[in-house]
Order: structure tokens, then C-alpha cells, then sequence
């Protein structure tokens, strides 16, 4: 139902082919947050992955310990903002779920502040997520989510939970936070599943 | 620890009130029915919007601009209007080197029409039916704060709580660079004026008014504590503006005791 719009011309950009459809390009890091930033102290931080049978723990000095990945992705806010060629370091979730048996395919990720989100469980494995703690070579803002946050570039960034805690896995899908205010429940930004 | 990954504890912030009467979100045409300046460097732009199904106050909308080249541009708008029907007002901020917001300030005028889409947002959201909790005296007040164009969505609020006369105490702190740039000024001033339960305080970051008690400066933690509803008195607050302006507001808030799950944020962007 696209139309033209009288006097509309816009910047001339460069049309991207990275750029998925609605997104605009920006050099700044927006931020996209519900409420005010939580403080995590890094010596009490704890990740944990809990399935129907068992929680899986890790301490600050564990988790940094873990194989660690250098990750250069495009990212893309439901807000309409998308950064291309971004460098993290993280942890890939397939090392973290080496050591995790589950029969449940989906997961909530749990964040610091309260906050969740829901993602399939194979949208997480075979290299397409990360708890990320670095960006750009710094520790990563509080602002964006530091000390840590899960990395799903494939997904509009709500998905890649800042502040994350832990995932909790599920039977069935389930809206998490940003779900039920509005958001798409999957949220794959080339199919602009923005909101439902 | 006793975290909410183990299922345990830790709340999740409690789902919107407002959640399932929130009419579902989907594209429109919106044909522009008014436009006005609304300070120097803001318009406010009536809408026409074909099939809106109306949106609480607080929600926003996405304005989809297309070029002759058929290159889009989409932004998002909060909503000052609320409530049924079909007319939605919007007011925008004209950022100097800004794509969209200078079209939309400049450019547009009655008969043009726009792509929009929403209602969207559920969570930073108000809604008057809590009367009823405060006629039982069981409503906890509300403390809105808004830096410049941030008032937009605050503006719904306190408007839709005048028109419901509703007895929620409310409190309105606005940072503004200069009388002339306040948005929404005879609506707000009426609005205080008609309702003992609404208290306005404007604070001058550039330039006050002539007699004004205190000199223009940035808000400071202590201005802020000195004009917001006590944390005591457990105080729902929404803090809307700039992502710098929000950011800073809602890290004083929660050094000045105010519980973080109580305070809803909107970051309009920038620094
Ligand atoms: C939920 C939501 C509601 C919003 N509601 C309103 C509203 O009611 N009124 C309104 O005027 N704007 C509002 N905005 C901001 C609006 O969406 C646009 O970001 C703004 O109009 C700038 O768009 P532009 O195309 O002119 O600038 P762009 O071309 O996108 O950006 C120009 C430059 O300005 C920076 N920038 C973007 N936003 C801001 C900002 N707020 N302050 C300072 N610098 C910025 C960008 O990072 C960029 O560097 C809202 C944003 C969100 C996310």
C-alpha cells in the first residue's frame, strides 16, 4: 500500500543490501530500555541455564574463563536503527550448552532488572548466539547491557537480552517481557516481524 | 542466589494493566488535517487516521516517509492525543541535520498523506482506570518527567487524567530550554489550573522567565528530588527525552530510593 509522499526526497544514502527493509543506517548506539539502567556488579554476577532437570551455575571468573569468541555482525533495533560490521566478545551459547541436556525447544532468557524474552532454542545454537561482554574491545556499558548481555544478531536486538542472568528452558513458547508489550514473538528483522 | 533463572524469585516488572485493552497495532493512512508551530523548532501535526482503533496515552506511532526513488524512511512518534477515535496529534522536534523530523517540522501541511502504524508500546502506558483505586484511596501517585519533545507522551497522560477527573495525584516535572520552547503551554497551564490533583513545575535549562526565582541551569539531582513526589510515597513515574536526559533522571531516581521496577522510561535517541 506504499505510496509516495509529497516532498519527500531524503538524504541521498547509499542503499545497503546489509540494511533489512525499514532500518536506517547509524553510526551512534542507540539505546532501546524499558526502564532505568540496572547496576551489576560483576563479583555477584551469575549466569544460569536451568532445564527440567537441572540448573547450571556460573560465577563472573568461570564464565570469562570459558572459550571466548570474536563476533563481527550487523545489528538491528526494532526501533528502526541498524549498525552494521559491530565487534563483540562473547561466549557462543553451543559452549555453554555442551554441557546441558534438554528436551524443552524453547528458552527464556532472565535478565538483571527483571526483564525476559523468549527465543527457540535452535535459533540459539550453531553459532548464532553469544553472552557478550565486550564491544568494541571495551567491557561492555551498563547502558548496553554490561556486564553482560546475550548476543542473537539475527533477531531484532530486544532478543539479545541485556543485563542477562540466565535461561530458563521451555516446553512451549511463551511471550516474554517485550512480547507481551507489544513486540513480534520471533522478531526476524528481513520479515520486519516488528510487533504483533 | 535465589534468582528468577532458577524460577524462583524476582518479579519480572508486572505485565501492563493495560495490556489486553490495548487495540492491536497495523499500518494506516494517515491524512494530515492541521499542522501549527508549536514552539520554534517544533510542529504539532493533526492526523486524520484511517481504521486507527484509537490508543492509550503514552503509546506511539511509526511514520513511514516513501521518495520518488521509492527509498523509505521510518521514525517513531509519540502519541499526545488518547482514547478513542480517529484523530491523532503528534509533535515533532526539528533536529538540524535530521532526516525525518525536519520534513515532518517544515515540509508537511494539511492534505498530505502519511503511512502510520501502531498504536505501538504497551508498557509505557497510563490509563485513568485506576479512579476507582484512588476514590478507595488506593492509587499510587504519579510523577512524570519529561526533558523538551519528551512531553509528548506525559502530555497524553496528564491530559487523559484531566478528562477523566481522575483524583490520581499527579506531578508533571518538565525541563525546557526556554519558555518558548515549552510544548503543549495553554493546554498544560489550563490542565493544572482545572485540576488540584495535577502540579506542573517547569524548569529552565537556557533561558527563564523574567522574575523567575532561579537562574536557567540542567536539571541536577537535587532539583530533581526537591520537585518529584517523595520515593516514600512510592510514586509511579515515567521519565521520557533524550536517551542522555533519561538516562541520568532515572539513575537519580534510583539513588534517591525510588524503586527501579516503578520507573518507566522512553529514550527518544541522541546523546
Ligand atoms: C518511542 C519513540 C518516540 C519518539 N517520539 C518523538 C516525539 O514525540 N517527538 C519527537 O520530536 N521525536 C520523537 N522521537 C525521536 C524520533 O523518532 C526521531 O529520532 C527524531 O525525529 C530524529 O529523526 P531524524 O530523521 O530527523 O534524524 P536522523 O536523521 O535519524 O538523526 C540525526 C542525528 O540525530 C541523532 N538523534 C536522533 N534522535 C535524537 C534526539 N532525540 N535528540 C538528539 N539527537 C538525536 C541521531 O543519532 C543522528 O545522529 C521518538 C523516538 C522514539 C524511539
Amino acid at each position: 500500500m506504499s505510496f509516495i509522499t509529497r516532498g519527500f526526497s531524503g538524504c541521498s544514502r547509499e542503499r545497503d543490501e546489509r540494511l533489512p527493509p525499514g532500518q536506517t543506517l547509524v553510526q551512534d548506539f542507540p539505546v532501546l530500555s524499558a526502564g532505568p539502567t540496572p547496576e551489576v556488579d560483576t563479583a555477584e554476577w551469575e549466569f544460569t541455564i536451568r532445564t527440567e532437570s537441572s540448573v547450571h551455575r556460573w560465577n563472573w571468573d568461570e564464565f570469562t574463563s570459558l572459550a571466548i569468541d570474536d563476533v563481527d555482525t550487523d545489528i538491528h533495533c526494532v526501533t528502526h536503527w541498524s549498525k552494521l560490521g559491530t565487534s563483540w566478545r562473547g561466549v557462543s551459547l553451543d559452549t555453554l550448552f555442551e554441557q546441558v541436556e534438554t528436551e524443552q525447544e524453547y528458552v527464556m532468557a532472565h535478565s538483571y532488572g527483571g526483564y525476559t524474552t523468549n527465543v527457540p532454542l535452535d535459533e540459539l545454537l550453531d553459532g548464532k548466539a553469544w553472552v557478550a561482554f565486550e564491544f568494541d574491545g571495551e567491557p561492555l556499558e551498563p547502558e548496553h547491557g554490561g556486564p553482560a548481555r546475550l548476543l542473537v544478531p539475527h533477531l531484532y536486538f530486544w532478543k539479545s537480552a541485556k543485563w542477562v542472568r540466565g535461561l530458563v528452558m521451555m516446553e512451549q513458547d511463551e511471550p516474554g517481557f517485550w512480547e507481551q508489550n507489544g513486540y513480534h514473538l520471533h522478531g526476524d528483522p528481513w520479515t520486519e516481524e516488528r510487533y504483533w | 542466589m535465589s534468582d528468577a533463572a532458577t524460577g524462583t524469585t524476582a518479579p519480572a516488572p508486572a505485565p501492563s494493566a493495560a495490556l489486553l485493552a490495548v487495540p492491536r497495532s497495523g499500518w494506516h493512512v494517515a491524512t494530515v488535517a492541521s499542522t501549527r508551530r508549536e514552539t520554534p523548532n517544533a510542529s504539532r501535526i493533526e492526523l486524520e487516521v484511517d481504521g486507527w482503533p484509537g490508543n492509550a496515552a503514552g503509546q506511539h506511532l511509526d511514520v513511514r516517509l516513501t521518495a520518488p526513488d521509492g527509498y523509505t524512511a521510518t521514525r517513531s512518534y509519540s502519541i499526545a492525543s488518547s482514547g478513542a477515535g480517529t484523530r491523532v496529534t503528534i509533535a515533532v522536534d526539528k533536529l538540524p541535520d535530521g532526516e525525518v523530523s525536519p520534513y515532518l517540522v517544515d515540509e508537511v501541511r494539511a492534505g498530505d498523506m502519511l503511512e502510520v502504524h501502531g498504536p505501538l508500546g504497551a508498557f509505557f502506558v497510563w490509563a485513568p482506570d485506576a479512579a476507582d483505586a484512588a476514590a478507595a484511596g488506593e492509587a499510587r501517585p504519579v510523577q512524570l518527567i519529561a526533558g523538551g519533545s519528551g512531553v509528548v507522551p506525559l502530555y497524553a497522560m496528564a491530559e487523559a487524567h484531566g478528562a477523566a477527573h481522575d483524583l490520581t495525584s499527579f506531578r508533571l516535572l518538565y525541563s525546557v530550554r526556554s519558555p518558548d520552547d515549552v510544548y503543549f503551554a495553554d493546554e498544560l497551564r489550563r490542565l493544572a489550573e482545572a485540576s488540584a490533583a495535577l502540579q506542573l513545575d517547569l524548569v529552565y535549562t537556557r533561558r527563564s522567565p523574567a522574575g523567575w526565582p532561579t537562574p536557567p541551569a540542567r536539571i541536577t539531582r537535587e532539583v530533581l528530588e526537591a520537585a518529584v513526589i517523595p520515593a516514600a510515597e512510592r510514586p509511579r513515574v515515567f521519565v521520557c527525552g533524550s536517551t542522555g536526559f533519561v538516562e541520568r533522571v532515572a539513575d537519580w531516581l534510583v539513588e534517591l530510593g525510588h524503586d527501579a521496577r516503578s520507573i518507566r522510561t522512553e529514550r527518544y535517541g541522541g546523546t
